[in-house]
């Protein structure tokens, strides 16, 4: 004899209920509503409310007359944004430096991951990973406050030790360089952590039928391991192409000084000035809206090409 | 094992060339974690070292032991802890983590329950509703004017509330929930529990590696950001840590770029900052080994399959 439970729980998919109508399952599962609906809440009034804001990129806002009473301007405000010569440069600015980014920091982790997988003894695998993931721990206020003490050029440690005065942080071209670099150092260690779990689920025995066909540890990583990962690294491909309008305000922002202005305002720093520092709330807003759009193409479009070569994308 | 056997037969029929690939590799990847340690070496022994020493330059990887202003002192931490600003701020940073991690914790754990139950009707819609989140935002000025017209602006409430869900954080969740066997909830659910009663007493106890990562996660995110605190706090008593240390950080990184432009040198106060720097990294140093072996079990389960 099977005993029916009062909630839904022992339900199986074949045992098919005899209403089912929208109030019936709020009624069985109405504790799993409950659970769902707080944080639901916190969902939609802090993500979801703030997308009726958008709209003041389309109205000549004033804050003391609010939404319904400014006046709607359509597009102008884009028009305006689109010939700044302002908002040009911190376009080119966020493109550079993310597909600088990209390049140099996407391979990263998962060379390291391949090198770590290759590593047998425990001991000093869990030591370096430790050791490797600990920078991504690091606020960007912290490897900011390292960056200027090790690299300026009179009192840092770098030009001490080697005796010259190379303005690391304070010259933009260097700059760009340390940009991407303490990105990398960042978060080099962190990022192998998924590959290594993909690396963890491929199948032994196709390790075993490369090394009966001779495969050495090269053709080993070369014909198994890479084309094993190959569908999480096409994931982390398509949500860092998705990234690429975007940029880490806090890591821009602390690293940033008077000197390198040319090559670090981006748009993420171009917002929060025009905005927050400028109070033209509309024109930010339709900044912020342009890059959301864009970042929603770039990672949709992605996930689009990807699928029709036959890789699995995102969903 | 065949497995086993096989490797043992690879261990002996190692090649030179694959002894030099495993050195050259050894090497690397102790080179690399060594680097990224290698800058805490510096900035501690200087928040432990001598005014004197750190002007002159002489303090590298270990504070100097013989010399000028040779020695270890803690001045800095004192005048670091002395600073009722700093002090403040490093307590009121501790609440908010705490408080934070708590709520990030209870809106995930709720989540990803009732999102990893199939009997649950609509949940794909409410998943995608959380998925959405993830790829597209409104942007620095309607969140501004969000809080502001629901009096957050200058609250605590601003630096809790806003990211305490993360869609990421909820779907590494609710796929380790939703590996748990059926057969277990069942059995509860046959002894007359119901979902809420299932939720803290079996699974609970069943995911904790994930949300002992999970917590650690929230609680590093929330310790480290100082760009809410720029957009939302003006009081001073309510700026976390790192908002106060990007100040300092931000007025030293500009004078240095005046140094470069006048070609003069400044001397500000390394030893302090240091040790405020240090202050700032502590907490995470303590609490990262705890749950970093929790890391790989999981983090992954989470992680892959999504």
């Amino acid at each position: 004899m099977k005993i029916q439970p009062k909630n839904g729980v022992g339900v199986s998919k074949d045992t098919k209920p005899k209403k089912t109508g929208t109030l019936f399952y709020l009624k069985r599962d109405w504790q799993l509503y409950a659970l769902v609906a707080i944080p639901l809440l916190f969902i939609i009034v802090f993500k979801f409310l703030p997308l009726l804001g958008l709209s003041i990129a389309f109205l000549d806002y004033n804050p003391i007359l609010g939404f319904s009473d400014s006046k709607f301007i359509g597009f102008d405000v884009f028009k305006e944004i689109f010939t700044s010569r302002e908002f040009g440069h911190a376009l080119r600015n966020t493109l550079v430096l993310n597909i600088l980014d990209l390049i140099c920091g996407f391979p990263m982790p998962i060379i390291l991951a391949i090198f770590l997988n290759e590593i047998k003894c425990t001991w000093y695998k869990k030591l370096t990973q430790t050791l490797l993931y600990l920078p991504h721990f690091l606020s960007w206020v912290i490897i900011a406050g390292i960056a200027y003490q090790l690299f300026s050029p009179s009192t840092g440690i770098v030009n001490v030790m080697m005796g010259t005065k190379i303005p690391f942080l304070t010259e933009k071209w260097h700059w760009g360089a340390m940009y991407i670099l303490l990105a990398v150092w960042q978060s080099m260690g962190w990022g192998t952590i998924i590959y290594l779990a993909a690396i963890t689920g491929i199948n032994g025995d196709l390790y075993e039928a490369a090394s009966i066909d001779g495969a050495g540890r090269w053709g080993k990583i070369w014909h198994v391991t890479l084309p094993g990962i190959k569908p999480t690294i096409v994931v982390m491909l398509i949500m860092a192409l998705g990234r690429l309008m975007g940029s880490n305000f806090e890591r821009v922002k602390v690293l940033s000084n008077t000197s390198v202005t040319d090559f670090s305002e981006v748009i993420a720093t171009y917002v929060y000035r025009v905005g927050l520092e400028s109070n033209r709330f509309n024109i930010s807003t339709a900044v912020g809206l342009f890059q959301s759009v864009v970042g929603l193409i770039l990672v949709l479009g992605s996930d689009r090409i990807s699928k029709a070569l036959g890789e699995s994308g995102l969903v | 094992m065949a497995k086993d056997a096989l490797d043992v037969q690879m261990k002996i029929k190692k090649s030179p060339g694959d002894i030099i690939a495993d050195v050259l590799i050894y090497i690397l990847i102790g080179a690399l974690s060594f680097i990224c340690i290698l800058p805490f070496f510096h900035v501690i022994s200087t928040s432990i070292s001598t005014n004197t020493a750190v002007a002159a330059n002489k303090v590298w990887f270990l504070p100097i032991l013989s010399g000028n202003g040779a020695g270890v002192n803690i001045d800095a931490y004192k005048s670091v802890i002395a600073d009722s600003s700093i002090r403040w701020s490093f307590i009121y940073t501790v609440i908010i983590t705490v408080l934070f991690t708590l709520l990030g914790l209870f809106l995930t754990i709720c989540a990803a329950y009732a999102l990893s139950r199939d009997r649950m009707k609509g949940r794909k819609t409410i998943n995608t509703l959380f998925i959405i989140t993830m790829y597209f935002g409104a942007g620095l000025i309607p969140e501004y004017l969000l809080l502001d017209s629901l009096d957050l602006l200058d609250t605590t409430a601003a630096l809790v509330c806003p990211l305490a869900i993360s869609a990421y954080n909820m779907i590494i969740l609710r796929t380790a929930m939703a590996a748990i066997p059926k057969s277990l909830e069942e059995a509860a659910s046959l002894d007359g529990c119901d979902d809420f009663r299932i939720l803290v007493q079996v699974m609970l106890p069943l995911v904790i590696p994930t949300l002992a990562t999970l917590a650690l996660f929230y609680a590093v995110g929330r310790w480290n950001s100082y760009s809410d605190a720029m957009y939302y706090i003006q009081n001073d008593k309510l700026k976390p840590l790192q908002y106060k240390l990007y100040q300092l950080v931000a007025a030293a990184a500009d004078s240095a770029a005046l140094e470069a432009d006048a070609g003069s040198t400044t001397q500000n106060a390394e030893v302090v900052k240091s040790a405020t720097i240090m202050c700032a990294t502590i907490p995470i140093i303590i609490v990262y080994p705890f749950i970093q072996k929790y890391f790989v079990s999981g983090v992954m389960i989470g992680a892959v399959k999504e």
